[in-house]
């Protein structure tokens, strides 16, 4: 039950800094991997300070869980596949009129 | 065309750093979204559902929490349906295969120093950044 709770938190937290990072609006992912177009650095940003608080955490408790360590074609393939999909949503292919659609989402 | 943001980009990147952090030290767990999304649905031998459900229900949580405070999340679609359609299929399947995605080997996986993690993060970033190319800057005149 604890470890239940713990984890909503965690999440709760992951969800909040989503949303204030704007990570949760596409078109900010998007304009980032344009990186000949309108470039938008910011999601560097989020991953760079969240990166550096995470590594403090990792210096203050070991791994306990076992992680594979070999490079292989798995996992490179699996990669590749979510970043041609990741960068796909860039296409508006399969549209009848190429525009972006704005929608504000309620709460 | 998206505005630079970089303070609300690094204290959002704060918050979830934080957020990871607490899972690491309290639970050991690493905060990569797409396996634990991906164990939630279908746990392994002895893998645990309960936390992963919770975690998962958090984040749109967050997200609401956010905008009941701030107002409406800007959020702009520039995919169309299908193409969104088959964008979800080959995340879903390539962050399992890949075993992680921009939380789990960007995130966490880079903190640890893991060599595993930095291959997979430079080869979805620049796969990422080639579709977005071709798509937008070779295709653009053929796919109206």
């Amino acid at each position: 039950m604890k470890e239940e709770v713990i984890a909503l938190v965690s999440g709760t937290l992951f969800g909040i800094g989503l949303a204030v990072a704007q990570m949760t609006n596409p078109a900010k992912v998007i304009h980032f991997l344009d990186v000949t177009g309108a470039w938008d650095p910011s999601l560097a940003f989020v991953m760079g300070t969240a990166l550096v608080v995470s590594a403090l955490a990792y210096r203050l408790r070991r791994m306990t869980i076992p992680v594979p360590t070999r490079i292989d074609a798995r996992l490179v393939g699996g990669a590749a596949l979510f970043g041609l999909g990741w960068g796909s949503r860039a296409s508006a292919l399969g549209r009848r009129s190429p525009r972006s659609r704005r929608a504000r989402r309620r709460s | 065309m998206t505005e630079f943001t970089p303070g609300s980009a690094a204290l959002g990147g704060l918050i979830i750093g934080a957020a990871a952090a607490l899972l690491f030290l309290a639970l050991g767990r690493i905060a990569g979204i797409s396996g634990i999304v991906g164990r939630a649905l279908v746990p392994g031998d002895g893998e645990s559902r309960g936390w992963r459900i919770a975690f998962v229900l958090g984040l749109p949580l967050g997200a609401a929490l956010v905008s009941a405070v701030a107002g409406p999340l800007e959020l702009t679609v520039e995919a169309s349906f299908p193409m969104l359609v088959s964008a979800g299929l080959l995340v879903g399947f390539g962050t399992r295969l890949g075993s992680g995605c921009t939380s789990g080997h960007g995130v966490c996986g880079l903190a640890r120093g893991s060599a595993r993690s930095l291959t997979a993060t430079l080869t979805f970033m620049i796969v990422a950044a080639l579709t977005v190319f071709v798509t937008r800057h070779v295709l653009e005149g053929i796919s109206s």
